[in-house]
């Protein structure tokens, strides 16, 4: 049971996507611009890798070591192409918010990796528990962004208001407050790192 | 298992079959997703139109008619009650947006007093052009473009010259965008009475 | 000819990849620790953009469009941009051993680069040409390229700077990329007519 516990632990905290091995970084910071946006991308996210690390964890003795790197890419591309038809037909709002970071799901680096050092060598359930853990910790650290963006910038979190937009600096919903805003996120995150 | 070795025949025959499993997959998706994409789209321009015309019982979506203003396409989605024009839901564009088109449907009363608007597509920056939806219908100051006329009211952000509508504050190209393509709907709205009146 | 030239200032400034867009952070992140290589890279790219471009393209108009298979997009986008990496690698450890040599530890990289595959469906999204797809392209390879040279200039500095431990590395670099970012959305606004 702890073994378990443990695969599913170590996703979310001790290596968590986003703030410790640093991977994904284009859609944490392209969708970001609000918690709800950032909670989101991590779901749909999620439900990908999810779906592809149980797959490559089923088909991988079926598959040559040479090939393995296109057969991966070509399972996720379809959980992938299946989403965005799915978002298509019954969310097409979400569709307008993400954008092009739907399709771009396939090339963050999280879904590969995962599949490379983790569903291709462990077993189903056990990539499953990875997959839903890493997950959860991507959608943790997305939506942790995108607050602390939303409410620097506009004074409110998913939408409800805490402050004044007047007193909101702008900036963190703009491009730059991305980088600033994640920078300081990582920085803080080393620091309680280190302590403990 | 034992792991397949990485044989030339090997290997075509797993790469081959994902991607007629993964094919097939995806093939059975769209066909599941097509219906209800195609009915999105449409659902979403009858709501726009719904929302900002005026009532009426015809089917605006047939009865549309469509002029160019600026190298811009104005679509005219005229709403009649019991075959009395009772004004318009207008589709209008402008390309002089802080980024990317704004496409904006417009609902006129009969005079062409505004009614409601709906920005349906814009790419402005967060925060600041992105106001426009709900800019425009707050009443506070002279924001609100509800309820005026265009040909009574100067449909110009306050800060150009005889402007009568209070700009977005620091997005006053978007706001210059946005109240163009009411002037432009307005003017295909005017456009289209006019074609009518011919015909009678 | 002034829409090429639009497409040009667009890309390279207005809405930079990297600035604007969050296209290619990884890359960005990763391989921006010395001038040279990140040149190296942004060779590298620009090299695999362009072709990937002109492939998707064309591939998007003359396949996937007439047999209204657009639903395929990006699998098949996916799939060419891994191919032509490879063969890219294969070729040129055959025939130009030199460049190979410099650029080929970057290249299995470019697969998961989202620049490119970014890049790709941006054209396909914005209704180009071919030719404007390849203008399109390159300089947006070029936007990328400059923001990662300018970028490792930076950061050749900061490895001298005395700085808190937790802000080492990543997240300084990140706050820095945020200031260049400020410096880019001067550029916004800015129409060519």
């Amino acid at each position: 049971m702890k073994k378990y516990y443990d695969i599913l632990y170590n996703g979310i905290i001790p290596s968590n996507p986003v703030f410790v091995l640093l991977l994904g970084m284009c859609a944490t910071l392209g969708t970001t611009s609000s918690a709800h946006n950032g909670m989101m991308m991590g779901i749909a996210t999620a439900v990908v890798l999810l779906c592809s690390n149980v797959v490559i964890s089923m088909v991988k003795s079926l598959v040559p070591d040479k090939v393995r790197i296109p057969a991966f890419i070509v399972i996720i591309a379809s959980f992938v192409t299946m989403l965005q038809l799915a978002v298509n037909a019954w969310l097409p709002s979400l569709n307008a918010s993400l954008g092009i970071f739907i399709p771009l799901i396939v090339v963050n680096c999280i879904l590969l990796g995962r599949a490379e050092a983790f569903a291709s060598k462990n077993g189903i359930f056990e990539s499953f528990l990875d997959g839903l853990g890493t997950g959860i910790g991507f959608t943790l650290a997305l939506i942790l962004l995108g607050g602390v963006r939303e409410i620097l910038g506009t004074g409110k979190i998913f939408g409800a208001e805490i402050f004044p937009e007047d007193y909101g600096m702008l900036l963190f919903v703009l491009a730059p407050g991305a980088f600033i805003a994640l920078g300081y996120l990582i920085a803080i995150v080393n620091k309680i790192r280190k302590t403990c | 298992m034992k792991k397949l070795a990485s044989t030339l025949p090997n290997m075509i025959i797993s790469l081959g079959s994902i991607t007629v499993i993964a094919g097939a997959l995806l093939g059975w998706m769209y066909s599941v997703t097509k219906e209800p994409i195609a009915l999105q789209a449409q659902a979403q321009q009858q709501a726009a139109i719904a929302e900002v015309a005026p009532e009426f019982n015809n089917n605006p979506e047939e009865d549309k008619w469509e002029t160019t203003i600026d190298g811009n396409t104005f679509v005219v989605y005229p709403a009649y009650d019991n075959d009395k024009l009772a004004g318009a839901a207008v589709k209008g564009v402008s390309m002089n947006g802080f980024a990317g088109e704004i496409v904006v449907m417009c609902g006129f009363e009969a005079d062409g007093t505004v009614k409601d608007y709906r920005v349906l597509q814009q790419a402005e920056t967060p925060g600041l052009g992105t106001k426009m939806e709900l800019w425009f219908r707050d009443p506070a100051g002279a924001r609100s473009v509800i309820g005026k006329n265009p040909d009574k009211t100067s449909f110009y952000v306050s800060k150009d010259a005889g402007g009568e509508i209070d700009g977005i504050t620091a997005a006053t190209i978007s706001s210059r965008a946005f109240l163009e393509t009411m002037r432009n709907a307005f003017e295909a709205y005017r456009e289209y009475e006019k074609t009518q009146a011919a015909k009678k | 000819m002034l829409t090429y030239i639009s497409i040009i200032i667009t890309a390279i400034f207005i809405n930079n990849i990297v600035f604007s867009q969050f296209l290619g952070i990884c890359p960005f992140l990763g391989v921006s620790k010395k001038t040279s290589s990140a040149l190296g890279m942004g060779a590298a790219v620009t090299f695999v953009i362009t072709i990937a471009t002109v492939v998707a393209w064309l591939l998007q108009t003359y396949v996937l469009n007439p047999l209204g298979l657009q639903f395929l997009q990006t699998i098949v986008f996916i799939l060419v941009i891994a191919f032509l990496v490879q063969l890219l690698e294969i070729v040129m450890k055959k025939t130009v051993p030199a460049l190979y040599q410099s650029l080929g530890v970057f290249l299995p990289l470019i697969t998961t680069n989202c620049a490119v595959l970014g890049v790709a469906i941006l054209v396909i999204q914005k209704g180009f040409n071919l030719m404007e797809a390849v203008t399109y392209g390159i300089a947006t390879s070029i936007g990328f390229t400059l923001a990662l040279w300018i970028f490792a200039g930076i950061r050749e500095q900061l490895e001298l700077m005395p700085l808190p431990r937790a802000m080492k590395g990543v997240p300084v670099a990140l706050i820095c990329a945020g200031i260049l970012a400020m410096a880019f959305m001067g550029f916004s606004g800015i129409k060519i007519q």
